[in-house]
């Protein structure tokens, strides 16, 4: 066991699966010799060296388009995207090609590629260093969707997606990366994609979250009274919904929460699960706590922006007042 | 050149003091380009560049305390605080921008130019003569919407000048480690039908000398030009850049050919003396002090003011169900930002 920060167990997941698969191959704008803009590649170059971790030229489009290439040839490239905003470029190759490789070519090429994107806000940093754009990817077809909001979560999430033979893009919440330690086991483990986390149990309201504001909803389920369930999704496409339904079934109340804006955001897909499956078994309302339908402002206003314990409890007691 | 210097230094300091949050790209070296390009420009010229900016919008007649409030996040920043560092925009001074994504405001100066055409042509009549300056890093040079743009302006005869700031570097990757042809980078003009010329832009007077000819015969001929403007850029990538991918060396070389020194040097030979050069330094240090004050002054935006500029109107038709009550709702839009008097900034 060693206690570890998101960031170093992400370092550490890369590094153990470099050693296993030569396959596996890092690139991106400065991953190499600087180790990544949030150094989370620290280290790699000068163990592996400069043909498996490769500093491309400032061009997205390029890097994720390269490395669809080197994925159907049957290598497992881990491109680095700098910023949740730098993806735009890149959209066109993601959505346009590596979504549908599988599809198009119905199952004789695959895309098993995982693109690495810090996520979120909460660093002080302005629009497109701050967007969270997991609905739109997950409105994808074809892409798998992973966010973990912790290190041990990360670890085991970043194997197998690395593993996994589809395109997955991996959100790390950059407001997470270096917000607490835990301990993570040095021996390679998975966590199954698709499968959500139980992050506490209760039977009275279920709140569920993904990426960083799992830490927000966690300090709000701390000061509540109430038996509160929270569901840390872990993986935003393909969605856990057994777990959604198990603990709606049991608590008869739901809160989601996420940063990205309301409309069309995630929080609404689970609403409306929630609406198909548990319908009779609801108290109340799904409520969102979410971010707002603007671009996400520069860091004065960005704590507003930002979901925070304090409207997750107001959320939580609206619901009990229903 | 001495007003962006010291603007960028107290900029690294209110960063140091956690007053500038995020992310702050100074300027600081590469003063004598924004400096020498926009001078040759006349105020009707649209300017559009990247992240590194505050140059160009103090070049371009921005009020030193518009752009610092920015920094600051205040409501009488340049983009009402919402923008920062990477966002300086200045509609009276046909600034358009400060823009983040690394390589997207070159289809932006082509479509400047290209409205200029098109005014010319379609509505005027007449002959506007807008000269359009895009300005990019040598890094950008490797996004492809630069290349779309290049030869969009190269096909419809755009007036344009493409200026890249060859400063060496894309954070930490070197022009060499992640451009083909970096060490002739001009040559890649040819490809798009476009005359390329290499600047020095470390010498003021020589970048405006060779501006000037530049944008009079853009102004008349129509045609795009690209520039290879030569640069280093003194400081980090960005606050937080520990600056390993070079060496102390290399910095202390380009150093010593800083483009405030270099034309102080060429100004002593015509009689300029010591006592004028402090003099010019107490007066920039007195203005962006000023500034600092001036922006600290200013108020942080309101809440409300997240929902403001997203639509024409206030909260706009889509934004469903997610409104600024969920906050409480006590606080009203802020409509008077104002606190100076230039109100067209705001
Ligand atoms: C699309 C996109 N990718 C990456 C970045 C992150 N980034 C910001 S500046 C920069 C380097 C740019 O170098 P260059 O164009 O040479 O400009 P300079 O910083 O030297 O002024 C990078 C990689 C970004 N802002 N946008
Ligand atoms: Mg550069």
């Amino acid at each position: 066991m060693a206690n570890l920060n998101l960031v170093q167990a992400i370092n550490l997941a890369l590094i153990q699966e470099m050693e296993k698969d030569e396959r596996v191959l890092i690139l991106g704008e400065d991953v190499g010799v600087n180790g990544g803009v949030f150094r989370v590649t620290e280290g790699l170059h000068a163990r592996f060296g400069a043909r498996r971790v490769v500093d491309t030229p400032l061009a997205e489009s390029g890097i994720i388009g390269t490395s669809i290439g080197l994925a159907m040839a049957g290598l497992r490239p881990i491109p680095e995207i700098q910023f949740d905003g730098f993806l735009g470029p890149a959209y066109d190759q993601i959505c346009s090609h590596a979504a549908r490789m599988r599809t198009r070519t119905r199952g004789a090429f695959t895309v098993p590629l995982t693109i690495r994107v810090p996520v979120g806000g909460g660093i002080h940093a302005p629009e497109l260093h701050s967007d969270s754009p997991e609905a739109i990817y997950s409105h994808q077809p074809g892409i798998k969707v992973v966010m973990p909001s912790s290190p041990y979560d990360a670890k085991g999430l970043l194997i197998s997606a690395i593993r996994d033979p589809d395109p997955v893009i991996f959100f790390e919440p950059k407001r997470v990366y270096r917000a607490f330690r835990e301990e993570v086991p040095e021996d390679e483990y998975t966590i199954p994609i698709g499968k959500a986390r139980v992050v506490c149990e209760g039977t009275e309201l279920t709140v569920v979250s993904w990426g960083a504001s799992v830490l927000q909803c966690m300090q709000s389920i701390e000061k509540s009274s109430r038996s509160i369930e929270l569901i840390d999704l872990r993986t935003i496409f393909p969605m856990d919904l057994e777990a959604i339904e198990t603990s709606v079934k049991k608590t008869g109340r739901c809160v989601v929460v996420h940063e990205a804006p309301r409309t069309g955001g995630m929080g609404a897909e689970v609403a409306a699960q929630i609406m198909e499956r548990c319908f009779l078994y609801l108290e109340a309302p799904v409520q969102r706590v979410t971010g707002f339908d603007t671009i996400m402002p520069y860091y004065k206003l960005e704590l507003n922006y930002m979901p925070d314990a304090s409207r997750i409890t107001g959320a939580i007691e609206d619901l009990f007042a229903f | 050149m001495m007003l962006i210097r010291e603007f960028e230094l107290r900029c690294m300091q209110a960063y140091q003091d956690k007053k500038i949050g995020g992310f702050c790209h100074v300027y600081i070296g590469q003063e004598a380009v924004a400096v020498g390009t926009i001078a040759a420009t006349e105020a009707k010229d649209p300017i559009v560049t990247a992240y590194r900016d505050h140059g160009h919008a103090l070049a371009r007649g921005m009020d030193p305390k518009h752009c610092m409030a920015e920094m600051f996040g205040r409501i009488g920043g340049c983009a009402k605080g919402k923008g920062g560092s990477m966002h300086m925009f200045d509609r009276a001074n046909n600034l358009f921008g400060g823009h983040g994504i690394v390589g997207a405001q070159i289809p932006l100066g082509v479509g400047l130019a290209f409205a200029t055409k098109y005014e010319d042509e379609v509505i005027n009549g007449g002959k506007s003569n807008r000269v359009t300056l895009a300005f990019l890093g040598d890094g950008a040079m490797n996004q492809g919407s630069v290349h779309e743009a290049m030869n969009l302006a190269g096909l419809f005869d755009l007036p344009v000048i493409i200026i890249c700031e060859n400063n060496g570097y894309s954070m930490g990757t070197s022009i060499s480690r992640g451009t083909t042809m970096g060490h002739k980078i001009v040559s890649k003009a040819a490809g798009y039908g476009m005359e390329g010329v290499e600047v020095d832009g470390m010498d003021v007077v020589e970048t405006y000398g060779a501006m000037k000819q530049l944008v009079d015969r853009v102004r008349e001929t129509s045609r795009p030009i690209f520039v290879d403007m030569k640069c280093y850029r003194f400081k980090g990538h960005s606050m937080s850049d520990p600056r390993k991918y070079r060496t102390r060396e290399e910095e202390e070389h380009y150093e010593q050919g800083d483009p405030i020194l270099v034309l102080k040097t060429q100004l002593e030979s015509r009689g300029f003396t010591d006592d004028q050069f402090k003099g010019i330094q107490r007066d920039v240090r007195a203005e962006v002090r000023g500034a600092v004050e001036w922006a600290e002054a200013s108020p942080i935006p309101p809440t409300s003011d997240l929902y403001r500029d997203v639509y024409r109107e206030k909260w706009g038709p889509y934004t469903g169900s997610s409104d600024p009550e969920m906050l409480g709702g006590a606080e009203k839009p802020c409509d008077s930002p104002a606190i100076d008097p230039k109100a067209d900034l705001l």
